[in-house]
């Protein structure tokens, strides 16, 4: 039998940002610190968008290890929801209207959380890609690692576990 | 602890751009002693379903309290900052109500200061959150 014709690439752009707009719009302190997320097929890096607020020493200046933190946890849980939903989303399963108009699947939560500081932050611009590194029915481990102008040198990592939501079905 | 430390101590929550920006009010602080608020914000909610608030806002206020804790600590000079923080969430904390952090540095190093944490909400008795890290420590005394 002959391979169904797959869907032409705009759709499947549009149902895939869809959804992860929804996703990263519902959550109130990601749009109060400014991150965003650029997506590359099921890839995700978040960005860091460099803001005054974010400053934790003045003197040097340097980004607050609180705001780097946030950073990574964010990353962390958007990722790990993205993995969880990424299926449903390529079949159709979720509704990006749906997720937009608020029925979002709930969120992991987080158990224990782990930074790193490796270098210190610096007044730009920083990203961040998650890495789940096990994914279970209850329990989730991911890495994430967050660096600025140099991808090899890393400012921060962090390991985080989570509790997954409770899926029905 | 001399009025000096106590000074700094204050300055270094309300100078910082970012703790002031989560509202972050030192409560209390005494020789590797703080305590930190942060009242509670829509705008930190990190799970739209509960509207609690998210545990990057929580992990900003444990760090700027243990940062605080080292520096009014008899023995550091200077500025400080996070070398690792780990942090256990044990219930998501009441929304509409205060967080407060109290931190301890209980030892310290010529180089490394040793902190613990926890948050608590109105309900005292259930913290909502411990933590522990390390923290640098610059020429000292």
């Amino acid at each position: 039998m002959a391979r169904a014709r797959p869907e032409p690439v705009q759709i499947v752009k549009q149902r895939r940002d869809a959804a992860l707009a929804a996703l990263v719009g519902a959550v109130p302190y990601i749009g109060f610190l400014g991150i965003e997320f650029d997506r590359r097929g099921d890839e995700l890096t978040s960005i860091l968008q460099f803001d005054e607020k974010l400053i934790g020493n003045p003197v040097l200046p340097a980004l607050h290890g609180g705001a780097t933190a946030a950073f990574l946890e964010v990353t962390s849980i958007i990722g790990l929801s993205w993995s969880i939903l990424w299926d449903d989303i390529e079949h159709g399963n979720l509704d990006p209207e749906d997720l937009a108009n608020g029925q979002m699947p709930s969120l992991p939560k987080t158990i224990g959380f782990t930074v790193d500081y490796l270098r210190s932050g610096l007044p730009r611009d920083a990203y961040a890609r998650a890495r789940v590194i096990r994914s279970g029915r209850r329990y989730a481990s991911v890495h994430v690692e967050a660096w600025q102008d140099n991808r090899t040198r890393p400012i921060a990592q962090a390991t985080g576990h989570f509790l997954m939501p409770r899926r029905d079905g | 602890m001399d009025i000096d430390k106590s000074k700094i101590a204050e300055q270094f929550v309300n100078v910082i751009p970012h703790s002031r920006v989560l509202g972050m009010e030192l409560t209390s602080v005494g020789d590797g002693l703080a305590e930190i608020t942060m009242a509670y914000d829509e705008r930190f909610v990190g799970d739209p379903e509960t509207g609690v608030i998210h545990g990057g806002a929580v992990s900003a206020l444990m760090d700027t309290c243990c940062g605080a804790a080292v520096i009014s600590h008899p023995s550091s000079v200077g500025p400080t900052a996070t070398i690792d923080l780990r942090i256990d969430y044990m219930r998501p904390a009441t929304p509409g109500q205060r967080i407060r952090a109290q931190a301890e540095c209980y030892h310290i190093t010529r180089s490394v200061a040793f902190v613990r944490a926890r948050a608590i909400d109105d309900d005292e008795n259930r913290p909502v959150a411990t933590a522990s890290g390390t923290f640098t420590v610059e020429g000292r005394k």
